[in-house]
């Protein structure tokens, strides 16, 4: 084994974890080869250092912040997420469905659109209810009189 | 005996939040330290541990044990700890409990800070010696990802074939990583290594 190929092994070499079938050819190579071999003793005490940093734990509102996070995430979403939509537009699609179903309302209950004539004829309508221009219209004085002469009510005649 | 990992985020899939407790107990304390060794900044390590935790939790919908849940969130926080160490958006300062913190007040005064009573909940019978900031500063003087392979490989016992993966590398770029790190480690250290080295 040559010095370039211990490269890719003399780690794992010293944390143990060299494969077994590895392991005859880089005892072999380490025992032969002094600048090898002074390597994996530095990378031995390199390892050895670093497990002197020390550990520390987190602050003790850590858990918490997590858990403030997670709780602040939306519901889990599932296969019909897709119609949910954001509040605002939620609440403004609802206000135009009401207003909607308002003025539908509305409508129905405003008094029909009057027809010119029927305008025209509405504000005659004292006229016509006045008996004595009724009786002096002169296209009805051709008509029979009616059976039952209830004139006084002030009906409007059929045929105008 | 205790869940798995992929058998606790499975649950957590499932919507139990006891489970999703676990993980964060079992994990909390090595994901902040693996950060803080990469960030080198308390505050900042934590803030990006709570991101990952959140990250895993989002997750959840979509989970699928394909990897080692350990694999999967020390991607995460890798990922995370390398776009913060390149923007430099934290300043690289160390931690130190006892020496005290130098920043420049207004006026132009420096003003020396007591880095307990900023944060008073830490715990005080870590004391940083001379050996230990050695050792920070030489993890700290490691280009990024030389320093999260050394980070994965020594303190959380991650497998070359997951450090790998967690790195978007291949295991002989891995292995050529940590070789490069622990020649620039034997040499930061040397004086250190020199008295290891002594029967």
């Amino acid at each position: 084994m040559s010095c370039e190929k211990m490269e890719s092994r003399i780690l794992a070499y010293v944390d143990g974890r060299l494969k077994e079938s590895e392991r005859p050819d880089v005892e072999k190579h380490v025992a032969a080869c002094a600048p090898c071999r002074r390597r994996v003793e530095e990378f031995r005490a390199v390892s050895g250092l670093l497990e002197e940093l020390p550990v520390f734990e987190p602050s003790p509102a850590f858990d918490a912040r997590v858990r403030a996070l997670v709780a602040a995430e939306p519901a889990k979403s599932n296969w019909w997420a897709w119609l949910r939509v954001p509040p605002r537009v939620a609440f403004a699609a609802s206000a135009l469905l009401v207003a909607s179903l308002l003025f539908g309302y509305r409508s129905r209950m405003v008094e029909p659109v009057v027809h010119v004539d029927d305008a025209q004829m509405m504000q005659d309508l004292p006229v016509l209810e006045d008996h004595d221009v009724l009786t002096n219209f002169e296209p009805l004085k051709e008509l029979p009189p009616p059976a039952d002469d209830d004139s006084d009510s002030g009906s409007v005649p059929q045929q105008m | 005996m205790a869940r798995t990992d992929v058998q606790l985020m499975l649950d957590v899939k499932a919507g139990d939040e006891a489970s999703f407790e676990l993980l964060l107990h079992r994990y909390r304390t090595p994901l902040v330290n693996f950060l803080f060794r990469m960030v080198r900044n308390r505050e900042q390590a934590e803030d990006l541990a709570q991101e990952v935790f959140l990250r895993v939790y989002r997750a959840r919908a979509d989970y699928v044990p394909s990897a080692k849940f350990t694999t999967w969130m020390f991607r995460i926080a890798t990922n995370l700890a390398l776009n913060s160490v390149r923007d430099n958006r934290y300043h690289k300062r160390e931690d130190s409990i006892d020496a005290p913190v130098m920043v420049d007040a207004e006026g132009g005064d420096e003003k020396v800070l007591d880095v307990a009573d900023k944060h008073p909940n830490i715990e005080q019978h870590l004391v940083e010696d001379a050996r230990v900031k050695m050792i920070r500063r030489a993890i700290d003087k490691l280009p990024e990802k030389q320093r999260a392979a050394v980070l994965l490989h020594k303190y959380q016992e991650l497998d070359y074939a997951e450090i790998a993966k967690i790195l978007s590398c291949s295991e002989s770029a891995l292995k050529s990583l940590l070789f490069r790190a622990y020649e620039s480690l034997r040499v930061e250290l040397a004086p250190l290594v020199a008295v290891q080295g002594r029967p």
